[in-house]
């Protein structure tokens, strides 16, 4: 019976040790390697596919385990205000960050840019080519809620290009916008250029220049990071060039 | 009440307590931590007061479909027996514990613009359901309907079948019967599982978000407005929550004892 | 008007088989212990349960099995009134009774209703709710109910047993009057001897789902063949092989019974025709037996004493003789009858 208990109460300590939050961000205290550590990163979800494939450069390198938690940048913002533990933060707007800034260890630093663009069903079915066509009656648009970056971006390029459009839904994360146009429930919607870039399942319409918004994303270490260390060289990883390579492939423009 | 000395009262009184905790605490923190000179300025804030009309809209439409579906479907429940019925319990309980995000999935891929039927609808009639109001509805009787059906069919099986056996030998036809004793006779049943239906109906958040999607005025009810100002205006997030609390409470006493014989 | 039944049921290993004709005017008693299958019988001829068989009442065929005929329960012209009344508890004593009436489409339904309940002098509980009213105004009023539709059968199933025994005879007598002005056929269930000698014109006695004696209450309890009715007429019974003037029971055990004639027959010994002894008799008594007494049970000025043995008998003597005696649990007697107190008639 003792046995058994014991076994029993073992069991969460090793799935910590294994597990997500920085429980065992100390060295050697997990016997599951000689030096790895873990490292909680909250980022915007749209720099999910770069992120998980920097976290997997990262453990090559540097034998720290990323987890990463994707939501809106505003959702991960209250959260961090909230006392959510995390060691990185990236952002897809400064404005979100500068709420933060106090919380930070350092000031942060812009490691990416994106624009817009518009993401429709494969093939282009309803012949949708600039953002003025997205106020045709019966399309069904849906766009990211402005108080999430992408959203107020989305915002901001629709007013450059003086169009007016009624969305079906406003949804609370980019890439939720992204799966409604993937769906086939919606006909179009503005996303990033890394979100259609590396979801392959719609095609993207570009938007001129002159009515693009160009999203700053910046990244900031936290002060009650748990591996100051591994944030340290996650950043760097992040600021370097394959990092920056990384990011690219994925469809952000890098600094 | 008596004082005894054996040990049990004292223990199973403590973790009574401890549960009872469990359930004052948030409701207290939202009272105390409550913005109460603000709240005023926020009831009559548009935002506010657009999501609490749709939500009553959208939770009593959804109730109104529960009764007309539902008695029926518990009127065939109460009747079957053996592997038959237990299918079907075991169907119209599903929304009960599916997490309603994974209902709100469903609902997409039967009613969504290439779902099973939504693709018909679309495609004969250019019938688009996500998005709309009726979406909303949709998504709140799918999960709120069971507890409806529940309800009824568990008055039905408890109702004595001798008052339809006499009014038959009275000479009361089936329709009779069903109207002037049957119903008549199940109102307890019928009105408590209304009231736990309408109830569930007002809270649903992730069936609705996920099939409806959030427009205010359209789709956005007070648990997705919730949602939404906890991260941009909490005072406003506060405030929609008091409302249903208060909204929950005045439900919950008006009921009483009725509910708990369900 | 008659009702002629021949009734079929077979349900989870009972099978009810009876065969049974009610004349208007003769109110027939249904009796038998719990489980005979007398509520079966009341059901199939309401029509709320399956059968096979043929029923018909006035000529009217209400269930052929062969022809495939069935007419369901609500348009049967049967009254059915039962054990707890099952008034309508949402609606009012008024409504209640004026129910059939406005199903079957008759105009003027409530003050029909009136009248009966004004007959039958419950006017004033015209519209209190059910749950306000007696146990015995209930049964009454659900006695009511069943004939304002002027039915051509009314079928009773145990109309007194839920009833306060102190209220009994006073619901009783209104029954009896009520049903002595109804002129349709009528049928009463019970499991209770008094119920079926008090209500009914005649008896049929049913036990596992067969007829075993039908007749006039008088004879039946006079000449009981089953132990039923033996202990509901509160004798003494026991079936044996005649032969002249003695009867062999069961045991090998010879009764001497005056006139047995010959063949299978039913003995019947009343309890008070039997005297205990402490020490074997000398006499002239051809019935002497020993045994041991197994219960003493009083009934007022007169004592029940059970006792087993080779024939086992119940003997009905006097406080003083149990307390002169001796007799209690245990105690050894002889029992003593005469032959002319034996009386045999054929099974």
């Amino acid at each position: 019976m003792r046995k058994w208990l014991v076994a029993l109460t073992a069991l969460p300590v090793l799935a910590s040790c294994m597990g997500t939050s920085g429980v065992c961000a100390v060295q050697m205290s997990c016997g599951v390697g000689p030096s790895r550590t873990m490292l909680t990163v909250f980022a915007a979800a749209s720099l999910q596919p770069a992120f998980d494939k920097i976290g997997a450069r990262l453990l090559t390198t540097s034998n720290i385990a990323s987890t990463f938690s994707y939501a809106g940048t505003q959702t991960l913002t209250t959260q961090i205000t909230q006392g959510a533990p995390a060691d990185v933060f990236a952002s897809a707007d400064t404005a979100h960050m500068a709420t933060v800034a106090g919380l930070l260890e350092e000031p942060s630093a812009i490691f990416a840019h994106n624009r817009l663009e518009i993401a429709v069903a494969k093939g282009n079915p309803k012949g949708i080519h600039s953002l003025a066509d997205l106020s045709r009656s019966g399309l069904v648009i849906v766009l990211a809620d402005p108080s999430v970056p992408a959203g107020k971006y989305a915002q901001q390029a629709l007013a450059k290009a003086n169009v007016t459009v009624h969305p079906a839904s406003l949804e609370q994360q980019v890439t939720g916008v992204l799966s409604k146009v993937a769906l086939g429930e919606a006909d179009a919607g503005i996303v990033y250029v890394s979100d259609i870039i590396t979801s392959g399942k719609v095609d993207g319409v570009a938007i001129p220049d002159g009515q693009n918004v160009i999203a700053d994303y910046p990244i900031g270490i936290l002060k009650s990071a748990q591996n100051a260390a591994g944030a340290k060289a996650f950043v760097a990883l992040v600021l370097s060039a394959d990092g920056q390579a990384i990011l690219k492939t994925a469809g952000f423009e890098g600094v | 009440m008596s004082r005894t000395r054996s040990r049990v009262p004292v223990l199973i009184g403590a973790l009574a307590a401890l549960g009872l905790l469990l359930f004052l605490l948030p409701l207290a923190g939202l009272i105390v931590r409550a913005p109460w000179n603000q709240t005023l300025a926020e009831l009559t804030d548009p935002t506010t007061t657009t999501a609490l009309g749709l939500s009553i809209f959208c939770s009593l439409t959804a109730t109104a479909i529960a009764l007309v579906l539902g008695v029926p479907l518990a009127m065939i429940l109460a009747r079957t027996h053996g592997t038959l019925r237990n299918i079907l319990r075991a169907l119209t309980t599903l929304p009960m514990v599916l997490p309603p995000v994974v209902g709100g999935v469903a609902l997409l891929l039967a009613f969504g613009r290439r779902g099973l039927v939504g693709s018909l609808l679309y495609q004969w009639f250019g019938i688009q359901i996500p998005f709309t109001t009726a979406a909303a509805v949709m998504a709140e009787t799918f999960v709120a309907m069971p507890f409806l059906v529940i309800a009824v069919e568990a008055g039905l099986r408890s109702l004595d079948h001798r008052y339809e056996e006499a009014a038959r030998s009275l000479g009361a036809g089936y329709w009779r019967v069903l109207t002037r004793v049957t119903l008549p006779l199940l109102r307890p049943a019928i009105f408590s599982g209304a009231v736990l239906c309408w109830a569930r109906a007002l809270g649903e958040f992730g069936a609705t978000i996920t099939f409806a999607g959030n427009f205010p005025g359209r789709t956005q009810t007070v648990p997705i407005a919730v949602y939404l100002a906890l991260e941009t205006k909490p005072e406003a997030a506060i405030t929609l929550s008091l409302i249903l609390l208060v909204v929950s409470v005045a439900i919950l006493v008006g009921l009483r004892d009725r509910w708990l014989g369900v | 008007m008659t009702l002629e039944a021949a009734v079929r049921v077979r349900r989870d290993g009972f099978t009810l088989d009876v065969t049974v004709s009610v004349a208007a005017g003769e109110t027939v008693a249904v009796l038998g212990p719990n489980g005979a299958g007398k509520t079966t019988l009341l059901r199939a001829l309401a029509g709320l349960d399956d059968m096979e068989g043929r029923v018909t009442l006035d000529g009217e065929v209400l269930d052929d099995t062969d022809r495939g005929v069935h007419v369901p329960a609500e348009r049967r012209h049967a009254g059915l009134v039962f054990q707890d009344h099952i008034l309508f508890p949402h609606l009012s004593v008024l409504e209640n009774v004026a129910f059939g009436l406005r199903a079957r489409g008759k105009p003027h339904a409530r003050a029909a209703a009136r009248r009966w309940l004004d007959d039958a002098g419950l006017g004033d509980r015209a519209e209190a709710l059910p749950r306000a009213l007696s146990g015995g105004q209930a049964q009454r009023i659900a006695l009511l109910r069943a004939l304002a539709t002027e039915p051509k059968l009314l079928l009773l199933d145990e109309p007194l047993s839920s009833l306060d025994v102190s209220i009994r005879a006073e619901v009783r007598r209104e029954l009896t009057r009520q049903l002595a002005s109804f002129n349709g056929v009528r049928l009463l269930v019970t499991h209770d001897p008094l119920e079926a000698m008090a209500l009914a014109d005649r008896l049929v006695v049913l036990e596992r789902g067969e007829v075993v004696q039908s007749g006039k209450p008088e004879e039946v309890t006079a000449r009981p063949r089953s132990r039923f009715v033996a202990d509901l007429a509160g004798v003494n019974l026991l079936r044996g092989h005649a032969h002249g003037d003695h009867v062999t029971v069961a045991g090998n055990e010879a009764l001497a019974a005056a006139g047995a004639g010959e063949g299978d027959v039913f003995a019947v010994i009343h309890p008070r025709a039997v005297a205990l002894y402490r020490t074997r008799p000398d006499g002239t008594p051809r019935n002497v037996w020993y045994g041991h007494v197994d219960s003493v049970d009083a009934y007022g000025d007169r004592v029940r004493v059970r006792v087993v043995g080779p024939v086992p008998l119940v003997a009905e003597v006097t406080r003083a003789a149990v307390q002169e005696l001796g007799l209690a649990a245990g105690a050894d007697v002889w029992m003593v009858v005469k032959a002319t107190e034996v009386s045999a008639y054929p099974a």
